[in-house]
């Protein structure tokens, strides 16, 4: 609302959200990495005191007694050249295993954080039964529940159950990650004023529907960033499904490492999260802060 | 005339606080009741129980001659024949003008979109919204955003239209273009019950004036007489002090 001193309060951030992250520094042009001053001289300043402190820095690191054994021991440059089109090869495991599983939390998150919002006595179970999963495998490590349905599943024999690591992999994931997703999105839901509700019922749209147009389409666009956020935690995590057997991009580092004496594959694997996850969390920074730009100019969306 | 609104005995309590406490109160069609009456006094309270926004602890409500407060009602049938237009507006930000409004005829309806647009342009450009009609609701004014919740509430074609303050949240110079347009509404025969703070609108366009206190309807009659010879007390001392603030 730009005019009329909107009386809509809008809700405290619900718990585990952090739609309206700290307020940005206001008025600031340019870069803040330069230091939010502006004009060319603050530019020059900045550049040049960055080449002063990383030329001194980089003199001090490969003049230093160790460098040498460091640079064998992480930057060898034939082992990475061998092991780094294997390891980018398994990489494909891991983007195989997080995007199923990133696809079905997105719906299956939902359900269970539509199923807590639910009102009414008649509905206490489903509450009950969401609550319980939601704090349930918050509660646990990741690598458990791997480790726990990895080993555990296909030890049962039971006709029907898939044997495939893999599968149980994507399962695992999708369990611990849903639940922190579904709180992400639960979050959403509360942030979306009782009054939008009022507005939606009062014009004779049943409950199904005001969830679908109304309170639905606001949450979920509150909650990208964390969404986001928790995505990228899930694609890091997919590293830990080599516990299991599956042979993914961890394990062929941890095999090369091994063959040639040498932690060059891990850095090589390294390299690999970083330029995939790196530009996710700048545009989520961005998305952030375009949702910040955009409630502080035109009251709440 | 038929009766479009019946409101007998009701009552209504939040915890230990009852907030309307035996509430009468009938309209015949094209209609138009203006309730005053202190912050409090159950104005809101009232509206949001006769569109079944809030359960009510006693007494009934009738449109139409049908008991909507009975039960196994189909409420959501009761409320898209009433509209209610808020004090905060309460537009969807998230959708343009036009899908505000054809939102509700569309999925309650059952109207085609196409059908749904049309109405909806003719009643945008009727109170001059409709080069609004592809805005979303954040880049207009409070009283173009009121004006688009009024419509909102008109595409629905309702029996009863319900106002509650929807001035109190604009600046004083916006105030005027709502209350032109509900007016016009009064002019073309809406029947509307509206809660209202502004006197001066209430003296023109009520066809009867009802003043809540302590959670009833302490006093009621056409304007002329209760603005200029207020038979109870409670209602005059409001009255005095509505004109003290400069607002009649």
């Amino acid at each position: 609302m730009t005019t009329g001193g909107s009386p809509q309060p809008r809700d405290s951030a619900p718990e585990g959200l952090d739609v309206r992250a700290p307020l940005p520094p206001t008025g600031s042009r340019g870069s803040r990495i330069l230091g939010g001053g502006s004009g060319a001289r603050s530019v020059w300043v900045a550049v040049a005191s960055t080449l002063v402190f990383f030329g001194v820095a980089a003199i001090l690191i490969v003049t230093s007694p160790g460098w040498l054994r460091v640079k064998a021991t992480f930057f060898d440059a034939a082992v990475f050249k061998k092991s780094f089109p294997l390891i980018l090869e398994k990489f494909r495991i891991n983007v195989f295993i997080f995007m199923v599983a990133e696809v079905i939390v997105l719906a299956w998150a939902m359900l269970l954080a539509v199923l807590r919002s639910l009102p009414g006595p008649v509905f206490a179970p489903l509450r009950l039964l969401a609550t319980a999963y939601t704090a349930l495998f918050r509660a646990l490590p990741t690598i458990l529940v791997i480790s726990l349905l990895g080993f555990g599943m296909p030890a049962l024999g039971l006709q029907g159950l898939p044997k495939s690591e893999i599968f149980w992999a994507i399962v695992a994931l999708v369990l611990v990650y849903s639940a922190y997703v579904a709180e992400v999105y639960r979050a959403g839901i509360e942030s979306v004023h009782p009054s939008q509700t009022a507005a939606a019922r009062s014009l004779g749209l049943d409950r199904r529907k005001t969830l679908r147009f109304v309170v639905l389409p606001q949450a979920v666009r509150r909650v990208i960033p964390p969404l986001l956020n928790d995505f990228i935690g899930l694609q890091k995590d997919s590293a830990l499904v080599g516990v299991i057997g599956v042979v993914d991009s961890l394990s062929t580092a941890d095999i090369r490492s091994a063959a040639a004496f040498d932690y060059t594959p891990y850095l090589a694997l390294a390299l690999i999260y970083v330029v995939i996850t790196i530009p996710m969390t700048v545009w989520v920074d961005w998305l952030i802060k375009r949702e910040r730009g955009r409630t502080q100019a035109g009251g709440r969306l | 005339m038929t009766e479009a609104l019946r409101v007998e005995g009701l009552r209504k309590t939040f915890g230990d606080l009852e907030v309307l406490s035996g509430v009468d109160l009938a309209l015949d069609e094209h209609e138009v009741v203006c309730l005053i009456g202190a912050s409090g006094s159950g104005k809101s309270t009232l509206l949001r129980c006769i569109n079944l926004l809030e359960p009510i602890d006693a007494g009934s409500v009738r449109i139409r001659g049908e008991e909507v407060t009975a039960t196994g009602v189909d409420v959501d049938r009761v409320r898209s024949r009433v509209g209610i237009v808020f004090q905060a507006f309460n537009l969807f930000p998230h959708m343009t003008v036009l899908r505000n409004v054809t939102l509700a005829p569309t999925e309650v309806r059952r109207l085609s979109k196409a059908a749904a647009d049309e109405q909806a342009h003719g009643l945008l450009s009727r109170f001059g919204l409709d080069d609004k009609a592809g805005e979303y609701p954040d880049r207009l004014s409070g009283g173009q955003q009121q004006r688009v919740a009024i419509v909102r509430a008109l595409a629905m074609d309702p029996d009863v239209l319900l106002l509650d303050e929807v001035t109190s949240a604009l600046d004083p110079v916006l105030v005027a273009e709502v209350l032109d347009l509900l007016r016009e509404l009064a002019g073309t025969g809406m029947t509307m019950v509206i809660a209202t703070h502004e006197m001066g609108f209430a003296r023109d366009v009520a066809s009867r004036v009802c003043f809540l206190d302590g959670g009833r309807i302490l006093e009621e009659g056409p304007p002329e007489r209760m603005f200029s010879e207020p038979r109870e007390e409670a209602t005059r001392r409001f009255l005095d002090r509505v004109i003290a603030a400069g607002r009649m």
